[in-house]
């Protein structure tokens, strides 16, 4: 009986942590923007964020998608067993695999680890070295400049996407032709099967609700982290846990809202 | 004028401020001494406005700090000046763009006019010769030197300073500390030292306030710290045994 209420407490103040937790991230999303910084310093942070987490993540994202769609392609043609079915199914399978999910939010849940462990370390060791006490004493909006420029940095990630879902198809030709297990004309004509137009709509949209919770997410806990560096270390871990599971609810739902 | 009346922070139930009243003069150096954990931190952190009080009054030359607008505080910040214990440079900076912060940030001034701001302060510290150089290239003293001119390039009207002195070694330290009162006595600003440093207390303290346990035991000038009766500064300053012969021979030649 007592062990039974000991868990019911503190299943509750479990509940209230995320409750709370969940409160002090919208109030830091509201002063992200909140007074603004100087726009020419802005421009360059800016600038030098796009460098960081989107030009310095294409490298891992085109290796991924290559190898992804290739695997796509041959575990479609390998459960092909029925020779009723038409060759062109690979194209279409692996088409429609890249394009709805493993683009959008397998590569995302992949730079949630690495662009997100990035942002929660830099802003947690900003945090630990008193970097973002120094700029609150000067009168600058922290959360607007560390975050801000984060945020827009993300809003180019849908161009890594478009390469990722380019890539992945790509990958998933090399890997059918190589295998033979259809023909290049086949695999095309499967590409061009029952294309609609919004699904890639859909992914794009899916890709910027991604790109914003990649950028807050670890922020967040990099923002309000305490302790020194080996805690560091803990928040970049436990960040990419939350911006994970933030993105695979984010994708239930708006799949729902705009395929269900 | 710095004023504080009855200062009063609490984190949960532990009440680390009780109620600290005193004030800092213009063109003085103010030192805030104490033990680890006496509440020297979290007083600065209130003065800053890092840290919000419970109670009480941090009035700024006529200015409450408690009632000023986001807008008004902002400027009465760009009034402040702080040196951070660990330096708290930007890593991905120079020296140079780390010093010139705060001017691209608040002023308008032309790219030139900043930099000869910036040449100007780092003359003063001595440090024009590293201002190419990041953070992790300079050793800590130099480091410190840095955070002082970045907060001295907007001159600003009041001074802080978390234990400026701390990882240095005594040579450094007494430069540290001639360098941040020159430096008050030149601009006429009011400067407050948190600190843990005796060499500092002596050389420096114009005036000094003394924390034990969220209150204020003490307070005075560096001469006066050799007269007191106050058994809790005296175990605090004189605890090791050179300064106790210190100030035996500071009585017996006042004798």
């Amino acid at each position: 009986m007592l062990i039974l209420l000991f868990l019911r407490l503190e299943s509750q103040n479990v509940f209230m942590g995320y409750l709370a937790s969940i409160g002090n991230y919208s109030i830091m999303v509201k002063e992200v923007f909140k007074k603004p910084t100087k726009w020419s310093i802005m421009k360059n942070l800016i600038l030098k964020e796009i460098d960081e987490l989107i030009y310095g993540s294409l490298g891992i994202i085109i290796f991924i998608s290559i190898f992804i769609g290739g695997v796509v392609a041959i575990q479609t043609a390998l459960n092909m067993t029925n020779p009723l079915i038409p060759k062109n199914l690979i194209g279409f399978a692996t088409r429609q695999s890249v394009i709805l999910e493993f683009a959008p939010t397998f590569t995302s849940i992949i730079m949630a680890g690495k662009v997100g462990s990035y942002i929660t370390s830099s802003i947690g060791t900003m945090r630990v070295t008193e970097q973002i006490d120094a700029l609150e004493v000067m009168g600058v909006n922290s959360l607007n400049y560390l975050i801000f420029p984060k945020i827009i940095a993300m809003l180019f990630y849908p161009f890594a996407i478009a390469i990722a879902m380019y890539l992945g198809v790509l990958g998933g030709l090399i890997a059918n032709v190589m295998g033979e297990h259809s023909t290049t004309a086949e695999f095309i004509e499967g590409i061009q099967i029952d294309f609609i137009p919004f699904h890639v709509t859909y992914s794009f949209i899916k890709t910027l609700v991604f790109a914003f919770l990649i950028a807050t997410i670890p922020s967040f806990h990099g923002y309000y982290m305490k302790g020194g560096a080996l805690d560091v270390g803990k928040a970049s871990t436990t960040s990419f846990v939350w911006t994970s599971v933030a993105i695979i609810i984010a994708n239930f739902v708006l799949t729902q809202l705009l395929l269900g | 004028m710095i004023e504080v009346n009855n200062l009063h922070k609490s984190f949960g139930e532990t009440h680390v401020l009780k109620g600290i009243t005193t004030s800092f003069e213009k063109g003085k150096t103010n030192l805030i001494i104490g033990q680890s954990g006496s509440g020297k931190t979290v007083f600065l952190k209130c003065l800053l406005g890092l840290l919000i009080p419970d109670e009480g009054e941090i009035i700024y030359d006529g200015r409450f700090l408690s009632k000023l607008s986001i807008t008004d505080k902002r400027d009465l910040r760009q009034e402040i000046g702080m040196v951070f214990q660990g330096s708290a440079l930007f890593d991905s900076m120079t020296v140079e763009e780390n010093v010139m912060f705060p001017l691209d940030m608040f002023t308008k001034q032309a790219k030139s006019e900043m930099e000869d701001r910036v040449n100007e302060v780092l003359m003063r510290v001595n440090l024009e010769e590293a201002k190419d150089k990041f953070p992790s290239e300079i050793s800590g003293g130099m480091q410190k030197r840095v955070a002082i001119a970045r907060a001295i390039v907007m001159k600003p009207k009041y001074l802080f300073c978390d234990e400026p002195n701390s990882g240095l070694d005594p040579k450094t330290a007494i430069l540290i500390d001639n360098l941040i009162q020159e430096l008050t006595q030149e601009n006429d600003i009011i400067t407050v030292i948190n600190s843990h440093d005796m060499n500092s207390v002596m050389e420096i303290g114009e005036k000094i306030v003394f924390l034990k346990n969220g209150l204020k035991e003490w307070e005075g000038t560096n001469k006066e710290i050799f007269k007191t009766d106050n058994k809790a500064v005296t175990d605090f300053v004189y605890s090791s045994e050179l300064f106790k012969k210190v100030r035996q021979m500071y009585i017996e030649e006042r004798n």
